[in-house]
């Protein structure tokens, strides 16, 4: 099996460095209608539905729901450990921020378009926010 | 981001855990937004919901020793007492609730317990820096008074509470207060109910944005305005909008675009209107209850129904949720009594999202709020979604014909 490295430049919102598994989410994320003890989506309709985000890094578009439920889904996860390890986002909200912060979950935005032409589920993913640097390891085989 | 000495004092611990860590957050949001630096708040406004993450979060501020410089009004949990006389309520429901009351009440929140405090005793002025959430109250905030605040967080706008400050950036700054989509009205908007339609269907059709109307009626009430801010904020998120010769940043058209184009133009009709209706509303049938208050009710929406039900015999229980202070301004104008007299009542302090209604699940009620019963699926109820005067007509025939 082969690896190749690839590093980008990122900009953090939320410090910390973590690493895990790839998910790819094409839609806008409620972390309330993720089911808390299994970390799947349950959004119906959702590009993730079914999929799990549990102890992932998560790349997603935006946020989205209330100024309420967001971090109270977020919480129901991180309880069970099935809260995403990281996340990478484009269009950051306030709600989902916050969320993300208060939960020391590392997230960063402005990654370079190039980054999301080469992402895919299942790569191996390094964020680290403090130094503004996302490591993404492909597997081939 | 700049930080001021005292602001890097707070950040460090110099005021207690507890404010360093509400500081912490907003930094972060400063940071992630591209503020350049932190400005006062003179109001905050905070989503107290009563759920997990609401009560870690306050707790742990106030373990850390936090208390608000900024004392902020809060939403509504429930009325512990009126529920423990009226229904069964898990000992685990209990204690949580009295954890959020404990903690709030610590913490140095005003303790309103309402999610109209923008009608009632906090309401900013013109271009006051303030911190609200709450999808109704920020709408309000931002579009009917001209107050300046971004879409928070129930914890972001407890942060900016106890530290008296918030990131300048979004909706604070002049460049994001302008118009991007025209929404042209030429549905014939007749009561407070059709104002509830617009706000539900506006977003889906303009997309994010500024949405700013035309066409529309020049004397809006503020339960007209607060029917329309909070479907407007459940089914987009949308934070701030115009109503062009109404809403004070837009006193024309222009004014309202900042001199420029708008992105895109929609038009609301009639037709547009009615699918929402159908869309958001139950089937017409039998119905057990008929259930007010989401936002909460003012004094003019309690009486209306009051004079609705005076004499008649209900068939289906009827509440109206509303803030304390207005349940006891009903009491001394006597409609409280009118509606006890029917079989319904007046509850203070409560959401309709909170474990005290269980005892509804999987029954069928009424309501004019679209947003109750857009969020309502999570709490097996279920909705049929008419005007104030159609409801009452219903729960006086027990069913929606």
């Amino acid at each position: 099996m082969n690896t190749e490295k690839v590093v980008f430049k990122c900009h953090k919102i939320g410090g910390g460095k973590a690493e895990g598994e790839a998910i790819v989410s094409s839609d806008d994320i409620c972390f309330y209608v993720v089911d808390p003890k299994t970390g799947k989506v349950i959004d119906k309709n959702h590009s993730l539905q079914g999929k799990s985000i549990a102890n992932k890094v998560l790349i997603l578009p935006s946020g989205k729901g209330s100024s309420v439920v967001q971090a109270d889904g977020l919480y129901q996860l991180a309880m069970n450990n099935m809260a995403p390890k990281a996340m990478i986002i484009e269009h950051p909200d306030t709600v989902l921020v916050v969320s993300a912060i208060i939960m020391d979950i590392p997230i960063v935005d402005k990654v370079d378009r190039k980054f999301y032409e080469i992402i895919s589920d299942h790569d191996w993913i390094e964020v680290d926010a403090d130094n503004e640097k996302i490591t993404v390891i492909k597997r081939s085989s | 981001m700049q930080l001021t000495r005292e602001e890097e004092a707070m950040l460090n611990g110099k005021y207690g855990e507890g404010t360093a860590f509400a500081m912490k957050v907003l930094v972060a949001i400063g940071n992630a937004f591209g503020a350049e630096k932190m400005v006062d708040i003179s109001r905050a406004h905070v989503a107290l919901s009563n759920q997990e993450a609401d009560l870690w979060f306050v707790e742990r501020l106030v373990k850390g020793g936090a208390r608000c410089k900024v004392p902020p009004t809060v939403n509504p949990a429930f009325d512990l007492e009126y529920f423990q006389k009226h229904t069964h309520l898990s000992p685990k429901d209990i204690e949580t609730i009295q954890r959020t009351q404990k903690a709030y009440k610590e913490i140095g929140a005003i303790l309103t317990y309402s999610c109209t405090p923008y009608l009632e005793v906090n309401i900013p002025r013109f271009g006051e820096i303030v911190a609200f959430s709450e999808s109704s109250a920020t709408p309000y905030i931002n579009s009917v008074y001209g107050a300046r605040t971004n879409r928070e967080a129930a914890q972001s706008a407890l942060c900016s509470a106890v530290t008296g400050k918030t990131p300048l950036y979004g909706f604070l700054l002049d460049e994001n207060r302008k118009g991007d989509i025209l929404v042209n009205v030429e549905a014939d908007i007749k009561d407070d109910f059709d104002y509830q339609l617009l706000g539900y269907a506006t977003p889906p059709l303009a997309g994010h944005g500024v949405p700013v109307f035309v066409n529309m009626h020049q004397n809006i009430t503020p339960e007209q305005f607060m029917n329309l801010g909070a479907e407007l904020a459940t089914s987009g998120s949308v934070a701030l909008y115009h109503i062009v010769g109404v809403t004070p940043e837009a006193p024309s058209l222009d004014a309202a675009f900042h001199g420029e184009k708008p992105q895109r133009e929609i038009t609301i009709t009639n037709e547009v209107l009615q699918k929402v209706q159908e869309k958001i509303s139950a089937k017409p049938g039998k119905i057990d209850f008929a259930l007010f208050g989401c936002p909460h009710f003012t004094i003019k929406q309690v009486r209306e129904i009051a004079e609705m039900v005076a004499g008649k015999t209900l068939k289906a229980k009827l509440w109206i949720m509303t803030s304390a202070l207005t349940k006891e301004l009903a009491k001394k104008m006597g409609y409280l009594e009118i509606i006890n007299d029917v079989g319904g009542d007046i509850v203070a302090d409560t959401c309709w999202d909170q474990p005290c209604w269980e005892f509804l699940s999987n029954k069928r009620g009424v309501t004019d709020s679209a947003k109750m019963a857009f969020y309502s699926k999570r709490r097996d109820m279920e909705f049929i979604v008419r005007s104030v005067p159609e409801c009452i007509e219903a729960a006086i025939k027990g069913v929606v014909q």
